[in-house]
């Protein structure tokens, strides 16, 4: 019985488990690199786009599976069209994000009218999409300069918004703020679960025992002030954590404890058995792309701002790590399950492994090998794992 | 005494946790049909399964004695070669190829790698022949009804020279007359010194073509009956199957004062969504009254479900024309949501198709025609929700260890339940129930028309599709008869009978 219960926890956590294998091998490769302050502020600042991505990701292939290759390719057009709008024009940041976020609007609406309403497959749908865009961002970047990208440097205002650190202090000093915001987020994580346990109990529902829920208190603590610990090291909370913790949040409490957040998972479990129970599915499916567009926009800013630039390589197999930061983090490929926190991981994940071959300095061609067997083997294990448990 | 073909003995066969079979003996004699009855999860296709390979030789224990020799099958086609084969209850026919290409799927005619199409044709239609059908084997098998396409099923056995066949559910989706051709077929390849076991639910079409019958309960055989020795009747297997006597299989209903008419329609005419010409549903009219029952029977086929999902919310077909009035005033109900806010549940025959999101838990399943129950401006009270489940659960008997079980781990009967509890919970003066005991077992039918019983009483409206004849004539006050997308006939309760219902279906197709 004991064998068991630590077999269930093994398997409950196993990305988590190989995420944190994954961290130590790297720190081991890199000579403790991978462990060094700046580098746990890279991970955060060069893999924003794929958390950001993956949310909107996760909310398609709930729906039955379905993905949106065209991000990516988008993220290059929309970079294009505000590199022009405040770098060539000098359009005022604040028109430009606002223009912005409506031609995300329109593609969105666009795309999930020919999906939900014409019922075009959408991988075909956004591949067209995928080739569209990055050919028109190109185009607009080669017209309006002569490298194929427009620099945004001079943009603080903008680049603040996305990019740098709040009160940032200079390195190896410990910068306070994000101390006391990381002391803040423990005592927010530990107070939560214990009174989701006291509730579950006065209630009468099955709850984890204490020792489990102290065990998991104490591990993510150390876990939120290690990180903590080092962001303060590295210069302060970096801007873009913010935006994709609200967002990460805002999307857990929308698949979580919404009525439309529920319409995605049954949707994707049996479409017409959810259409027969008085479901308008295809807004749903059209709310899906046109979720995915605006978060695709929101990257844009991300990424940009990050570049300090909108080049036309930017964006480029995006799409790809977004769906695999979903496969890896327990997306199931034919929709109706998955989740954030698991997605999260899963980003992670594919952000350390980014992250840690660079710092190792493999070839970026063998860095594609190695994601594509990572992805390869996670989606392997789920279904092997589906099977043992499942009835056979 | 004839040549025993088939012997299993002592077979136990034990998944994780369960023992689904524990010392199972089964004895065919060569050129009978021996009848499999036993009660959902009784562990009917798990002795099959090992008998065909699909559970290789050493994952049970006991032994397969098949024509004297000990056989030890490692996959399907060991079993396959000696002449077993089995037709699954879900035909495994690819819908976008013919006939042909079909029987010979993975035992293509011809050379190594070059399918030799004029043999594989020509074969194709001496098989057909055999099983009476008239059809072209290049016929594509989407073209052809589920009927024949069963009789394919079986051709394409025939085709893999069987000795011993095996029919697991062979009439679940079949109509009456289907039914009884098939049965038919049956009878005939006996005399031709075919053995056979069947797998079925219906117990008069046991006692229609079995020549023995071998009951199975909890995974142990509990009993063989010759039907040649002793008189077998359906009560006498129910007594094995149960374990106790069902003295009554519909339960009696207290006489409800019948109330206003909570739902009519008039001149019903539906459209195919396709062939938009063809009138699947035709000038029908019908009304059901608070606290009644009325059941509507029908060969499948005959646009049952049809005429019910185009009044929910015309969500099949199209050019729907006539009127719809609920309590007296006349609607349109444009699509599913409007369907339910109207007072009007629609539960589906195909349960597992579009009635219930197999990979959720029953509590989602519970409210999601509802979610205005459970939730306040879009977000959810999960404890509500929870309590909701729980409430459905120990109303309507539903057997699970908790609410957050997935449904796909159900039995039929209790996936049964949770459709019929999803719907009551929003709330229904009117229940159209589709064949709301296809494919389970007499216990939870029983149950089932309990569940029936109290909604009349409590002053809602029943209309049933069925295609059981007992069950419409056991369970309803007014009975519709439909053919062919007509009303061919309407009988009280008290005058009906199966020789006047078969006979207006009879009488309406001769006027055509």
């Amino acid at each position: 019985m004991a064998n068991n219960n630590i077999a269930k926890v093994l398997k409950k956590n196993a990305m988590l488990i190989v995420l944190v294998l994954v961290y130590i091998f790297f720190t081991a490769m890199t000579g403790g690199k991978m462990f060094e302050a700046m580098n746990f502020n890279a991970l955060i600042t060069q893999n924003a786009y794929v958390f950001v991505l993956a949310t909107g990701m996760l909310m398609c292939m709930l729906t039955g599976g379905n993905i949106d290759l065209s991000c990516g390719s988008f993220v290059c057009f929309l970079g294009a069209i505000g590199g022009i709008l405040m770098g060539v024009k000098e359009l005022h940041p604040g028109a430009a994000i606002v223009v912005m976020l409506l031609i995300g609007l329109v593609y969105g609406c666009i795309l999930g009218f020919l999906i939900a309403y014409v019922n075009i497959p959408p991988w075909i749908a956004t591949l067209a999409g995928y080739l569209a865009f990055r050919g028109w961002g190109t185009a607009l970047l080669s017209s309006n300069s002569t490298t194929g990208s427009i620099s945004l440097a001079a943009k603080k205002d903008y680049l603040a918004i996305f990019s740098g650190k709040v009160f940032s202090t200079p390195a190896n000093q410990i910068n306070i703020l994000c101390m006391v915001v990381g002391i803040l987020a423990c005592v927010a994580v530990i107070a939560i679960s214990f009174m989701s346990r006291a509730n579950k109990v006065k209630k009468g529902y099955e709850a984890e025992s204490m020792s489990t829920l102290l065990i998991k208190c104490v591990l993510s603590s150390a876990a939120i002030l290690l990180f903590a610990y080092k962001l303060a090291k590295a210069g302060g909370i970096p801007t873009v954590l913010i935006w994709v913790t609200i967002i990460v949040l805002i999307y857990h409490f929308i698949t979580s404890s919404t009525t439309v957040g529920r319409y995605f998972y049954t949707i994707g479990g049996n479409a017409e058995a959810t259409r027969l129970s008085g479901v308008d599915t295809r807004k749903i499916m059209f709310i899906a792309y046109l979720n995915m567009a605006m978060l695709t926009a929101i990257t844009t800013f991300i990424v940009t701002s990050r570049f300090q630039a909108a080049n036309s390589q930017a964006g480029t197999y995006y799409e790809m790590d977004a769906i695999a930061a979903c496969v890896v983090g327990g997306v199931s490929a034919y929709g109706g399950s998955g989740n954030i926190f698991g997605m999260v991981i899963g980003a992670t994940l594919i952000g350390v492994i980014n992250l840690g071959m660079s710092l190792m300095g493999v070839d970026a061609n063998w860095q594609k090998v190695v994601k594509g067997v990572v992805l390869l083997a996670a989606v392997v294990f789920d279904i092997l794992a589906e099977k043992k448990t499942g009835k056979a | 005494m004839a040549k025993e073909l088939l012997r299993m003995d002592h077979i136990t066969k034990t998944f994780p946790g369960v023992k689904a079979l524990d010392d199972v003996n089964l004895s065919v004699e060569e050129g009978e049909i021996h009848a499999l009855v036993g009660e959902n999860g009784a562990g009917k296709s798990t002795l099959m399964n090992v008998l065909s390979g699909i559970y290789p030789y050493g994952t049970y224990e006991g032994d397969i004695v098949y024509n004297g020799e000990v056989c030890k099958f490692q996959t399907i086609k060991d079993s396959e070669r000696k002449g077993i084969v089995i037709i699954h209850q879900e035909l495994a026919l690819v819908p976008q190829m013919s006939i042909g290409e079909n029987m010979f799927l993975g035992n293509e005619r011809g050379k190594k790698n070059a399918i030799n199409w004029n043999e594989t044709y020509g074969e194709a239609d001496k098989y057909l022949k055999m099983v009476g059908l008239s059809e072209s084997s290049r016929v594509l098998i989407k073209d052809i009804g589920t009927g024949k396409q069963q009789l394919v099923e079986i051709a394409k056995a025939l085709a893999k020279h069987a000795k011993l066949l095996i029919l697991d559910e062979p009439t679940s989706s079949l109509n009456e007359t289907d039914s009884r051709a098939l049965l038919d077929l049956m009878l005939e390849f006996k005399k031709q010194g075919m053995t056979m076991i069947i797998i079925t639910h219906k117990l008069n079409e046991v006692v229609y073509v079995a020549d023995k019958i071998t009951v199975i309960r909890d995974g142990s055989t509990v009993e063989t009956l010759d039907c040649h020795t002793s008189e077998i009747n359906e009560d006498r297997i129910i007594r094995g199957m149960v374990g106790r006597e069902i003295t009554n299989r519909f339960p009696k209903r207290e006489k409800v004062e019948l109330g206003d008419i909570n739902m009519e329609v008039k001149d019903w005419t539906v459209h195919h969504p396709l062939y938009t010409e063809r009138k699947v549903v035709d000038g029908v009219n019908l009304y059901v009254r608070a606290g009644e029952v009325v059941g509507i029977y029908g060969l499948m086929g005959a646009g049952r479900t049809e005429l019910a999902m185009s009044i929910f919310g015309k969500s099949y077909g199209s050019g729907i024309t006539g009127t719809l009035k609920i309590h007296g005033k006349e609607v349109d109900l444009k699509d599913p949501r409007a369907a339910i806010d109207a007072k009007l549940a629609y539960v589906t025959e195909d349960r597992k198709g579009n009635g219930l999101v197999l990979s959720n838990s029953i509590k989602v399943n519970n409210s999601l025609a509802n979610m205005k129950g459970v939730s306040e401006r879009g977000i959810i009270d999960k404890d509500k929700e929870y309590q909701v489940a729980v409430e459905y659960q120990d109303k309507l008997n539903t057997k699970t260890p908790s609410v957050e079980q997935h449904v796909g781990n159900l039995s039929g009967g209790n996936q049964q339940k949770v459709l019929l509890a999803k719907w009551m919970f929003t709330d229904p003066d009117i229940l159209i129930l589709d064949e709301p005991t296809r494919g389970i077992d007499v216990g939870a039918k029983y149950e089932i028309y309990c569940i029936i019983n109290d909604l009349v009483r409590s002053g809602k409206s029943v209309v049933m599709i069925s295609s059981e004849l007992p069950e419409v004539l056991g369970m309803s006050d007014r009975i519709y008869i439909m053919n062919e997308g007509k009303f061919v006939g309407e009988l009280d309760a008290a005058e009906a009978s199966q020789e006047l219902i078969m006979a207006s279906i009879l009488q309406s197709g001769r006027g055509e």
